[in-house]
């Protein structure tokens, strides 16, 4: 059975159980004289059995179900005569698929070697077992525990405790699964990263200045090493970052001002939403504007006033981003600029300075601190952010400060690297995981420095 | 007094540069919000101006004499006959036909204006009413993309016609007849991909968006309400629940791409699920979204006022029972406003989609969560790509069709947060 249709099996068998114990715990009070001879009310009853059928099986396929398809692989590997077992993860991988082909009927069995056919029949049988044994178990699983749970009820069992006392835990599970992701970003990046750094020496990641991840196809190619330097990826994201903060950061911060001190009831209610809007486009949306549009204008701009420019230069994919932020910098500006109390903007009014003189005197430089820990938020954003320049920047890894040259950035390596066929063994590969790893902590540094100061600063006027 | 005066009096002459410096920094933050304004309103136009010419197709209407002898058939019924027929010829020269001046000698060229599909188009009719063979037929075909590029795109120097004169002329006077039409495109809305710009369709995508979303909506949203419940209502005041919150927070802030990079270490290459399938993409989108849904579905528990609270444990509810019983469903709305922006995220997340595998070429509709397919942002990204112009219309036109959902999605939520949920 498909693992989707054994989930409605168990939800259904779920309710079953639900009344089932509903209707066992009514017959057993009513020789007592009604249900106010029981500790609590039927539905918990059933509810109690039906959270006894439905835990246990959900978390057996759960678990089947993630686990199956490692499981199955390892097998089918083991079962391969000795002189095909892959040497390395890279052949495993291109083994596998190559065998899942023959099974699934996309190549036929008579063009591949006698074994790995076998292998493919194998793989078909195993497919079958499992889904065979899976269901079995999670059926029988159901339905014994559910039927446990349906003879322990008696009129003095405090079924709604147990209840509430499970539900509980799930929430707290759910809680706990923020913590889970964490620890599985964590140990996922940090493994590769590690074997990676077991490749490449740690001194050539962090201070070499020269980027063009190749591996060789033959050992005794030329260039045969690739050159992993990350400070070009990094410079580069730097550079989009920087222009995108010079587009976001003043029009960001005066669209919010305006619109805090001087504009009316209805001019907000218009133009906030519509700048919220930009927040709400997709990035790949983004990226199309960006390469498609911006980017042209801007080396036919350059051609025209005679420089060159890069038809993927570092200043469009920056302007684009910048445009995404603004309303991010707005709206974290205009919280920090609310929260500045009225007292200070009277005050200042009160001894005749203008509008203006208040803002940038008393409520600019109150503010400070909590628009910087925003600035510090967007820039981590900018960072972070993949699709504009995936479409519209280059992948050659320029060490350059000219924003009308092309730049790379350690996204966009990410993704280059990661999409089409992989070998998970390959220092090509594992770059990616060791690129993600130091955006990761380059991200949560920034989170954590802008999150403490902005807390500070709250607490400072509350 | 003289001192005082001449005070008044410097205060009096700078007036008038302070007036002028407020206004300028008034201009200051006009001009920012008409830049902000004005980069939305560009891109709209943008996009819209590339891609709405993708709404529409070139079709060939033209009498079609299905003569068995041209074609080689005299048994529609029989599979091996219809394999080997020739479905091109007849439409070649019924097309010859509807051009005044060619003859024999241009078929070549002629060929040159019929999508390469249409001949499918053709069999597919034939085998479905074998009985048409030696009649003579109007139907309707697909233009080649060449044809479709010059009917919307002629004088546009972006675009390169890749027809010459002859065949320039020939289309001119054909549409002129009425014989070339362009028409609303249906082809884009009810296909998948396609390597021909002309038959390409976004319907695939939009069943994996669905697929996808369905996924996310399905996992996060519980999870993440029960998440929420938790922390506000049941959490004890320890380092434990401190070390959930930040994590959360942290969570919140994290780069997406590094969500591709969890799916594929873990759910791909740990666990062994395929590549490029739905519910893998549910999964890391629903990681990625749950910081969103806790985050909004804690302030809409907070809102609840205590008073609620208090008058349910009044009467003996339970702890449980006051939380759902009580707070939940008040706050429902909340979460749903929530969760529906959180949703509209995810469903225009791209990056890490590409990292779990949904880039790859996928011609079917998918037909279930783990089928191989694509999403609607990545079928952007696939088609802006392209160095064919006539597949950008479709990027476009494809933008605009996700943009409809997100905004239709963010008003949802909108009319959500002001229809249902209660001022205290």
């Amino acid at each position: 059975m498909q693992p989707a249709n054994l989930l409605l099996l168990t939800l259904a068998l779920a309710i079953v159980a639900y009344w089932l114990g509903y209707a066992r715990s009514r017959s057993l009070a009513m020789p007592l004289g009604g249900i106010r001879h029981l500790k609590s009310l039927p539905f918990y009853y059933g509810a109690r059995a039906a959270l006894w059928s439905g835990i246990p099986a959900l978390l057996v396929l759960g678990l089947w179900a993630a686990f199956q398809g490692k499981v199955i692989q390892l097998i089918i590997i083991g079962g391969l005569p000795d002189n095909m077992i892959p040497a390395t993860d890279g052949e495993a991988s291109l083994l596998l698929s190559k065998i899942s082909n023959v099974a699934s009927g996309a190549l036929p069995p008579g063009f591949v070697e006698a074994p790995i056919a076998e292998a493919a029949e194998r793989l078909k049988a195993l497919r079958t077992q499992s889904r065979f044994l899976m269901s079995a178990l999670v059926v029988s699983v159901a339905v014994l525990a559910g039927f446990l749970g349906w003879l322990r009820i008696r009129p003095r069992l405090n079924a709604r405790v147990q209840v509430e006392s499970i539900l509980k835990w799930v929430f707290f599970a759910c809680a706990a699964l923020a913590i889970l992701t964490t620890v599985g970003i964590i140990f996922s990046v940090a493994f590769e990263t590690i074997r990676f750094f077991g490749k490449v020496p740690f001194t050539e990641f962090f201070f070499g200045t020269h980027w063009s991840p190749q591996t060789a196809l033959r050992a005794d190619q030329v260039a045969s090493q690739g050159a992993f330097g990350m400070i070009p990826l990094f410079t580069g994201t730097l550079l989009i970052s920087a222009i995108a903060m010079i587009v976001a950061v003043p029009v960001g911060l005066l669209s919010a001002i305006y619109l805090s001190e001087y504009a009316g009831k209805k001019v907000r209610g218009v133009v906030k939403p519509l700048l919220e809007m930009l927040a709400g486009i997709p990035t790949v949306v983004y990226g199309f504007f960006a390469a498609l549009t911006v980017a042209p204008f801007i080396s036919d701009l350059a051609a025209s006033i005679g420089i060159e420019a890069s038809s993927q230069s570092a200043l469009a994919a920056g302007a684009v981003m910048g445009i995404m932020i603004i309303p991010f910098v707005s709206s974290l500006s205009d919280d920090v600029i609310n929260a500045v109390p009225q007292a200070m903007r009277d005050g200042s009014l009160a001894l005749g300075a203008t509008q203006s003189e208040t803002m940038k005197k008393v409520i600019f430089p109150a503010a400070l601190p909590g628009i910087m820990g925003g600035i510090l938020l967007a820039v981590s954003r900018a960072i972070g952010e993949t699709m504009i320049v995936v479409m519209a920047a280059g992948l050659a890894a320029n060490l350059t400060a000219n924003p009308l040259e092309t730049v790379t950035t350690v996204t966009v390596q990410i993704v280059t690297l990661l999409t089409g066929d992989q070998e998970f063994d390959s220092a090509k590969t594992l770059a990616a995981f060791a690129l993600g790893a130091m955006l990761f902590i380059a991200t949560l540094l920034l989170n954590v420095i802008a999150l403490k100061i902005v807390r500070k600063y709250r607490e400072q006027y509350e | 007094m003289n001192n005082q005066r001449s005070q008044a009096e410097i205060v009096r002459q700078s007036l008038k540069s302070r007036y002028r410096k407020e206004r300028r920094f008034r201009a200051y933050g006009v001009l920012a919000i008409a830049i902000a304004l004005g980069a939305l309103l560009t891109l709209f136009t943008d996009i819209i101006g590339k891609g709405y010419t993708g709404f529409l197709k070139t079709t060939i209407t033209m009498e079609v004499q299905l003569d068995g002898e041209m074609m080689y058939l005299d048994d529609p019924t029989d599979e091996r006959q219809i394999k080997m027929a020739d479905f091109v010829e007849p439409l070649v020269q019924a097309l010859i036909k509807e051009i005044p001046g060619a003859t024999e000698d241009d078929r070549d060229q002629v060929r040159g204006l019929i999508n390469p599909y249409a001949s499918v188009t053709l069999r597919d009719a034939l085998t479905a009413n074998p009985d048409w063979l030696g009649t003579s037929r109007t139907m309707t075909f697909l233009s080649h993309t060449n044809v479709d590029v010059y009917v919307k795109h002629a004088g546009d120097d972006a675009y390169s016609i890749k027809l010459n004169d002859q065949q320039k002329a020939w289309v001119d006077e054909l549409q002129e007849r009425g014989v070339i039409e362009t028409s609303f495109n249906d082809v884009f809305f009810s296909g998948g991909d396609s390597r021909d710009p002309s038959r390409a369709g976004i319907l695939g995508a939009i069943v994996g968006s669905l697929l996808t979303m369905f996924v996310t909506l399905i996992l996060s949203f519980p999870i993440g309400v029960a998440a929420a419940i938790y922390l506000e209502e049941f959490a004890p005041q320890n380092k434990f629940t401190d070390f959930i919150e930040v994590n959360i927070n942290n969570l919140a802030a994290v780069p997406s791409i590094i969500f591709g990079l969890l799916g594929l270490a873990v759910f791909i290459n740990l666990f062994g699920m395929p590549r490029s399938v739905p519910v893998v993409g549910g999964l890391v989108l629903t990681l990625m979204t749950l910081p969103t849904i806790i985050i909004s579905s804690r302030a809409a528990i907070k809102s609840v006022p205590p008073s609620i609270r208090e008058a349910a444990e009044g009467i003996g509810a339970s702890k449980m029972q006051v939380v759902l019983h009580h707070v939940l469903p008040l706050a429902m709305p909340g979460m749903l406003t929530g969760s529906i922006i959180g949703m509209a995220q995810a469903l225009g997340e791209t990056a890490p989609l590409l990292l779990i595998g949904m880039v790859a070429f996928i011609v079917d509709v998918p037909d279930g969560f783990l089928d191989s397919a694509t999403v609607l942002p990545v079928q952007v990204f696939l088609w802006a790509g392209s160095p064919e112009l006539a597949f950008i219309e479709r990027a476009s036109a494809a933008i605009m069709v996700l943009l409809t959902f997100l905004i239709s999605m963010n008003a949802l939520a909108i009319w959500m947060r002001k229809r249902l949920e209660r001022r205290w």
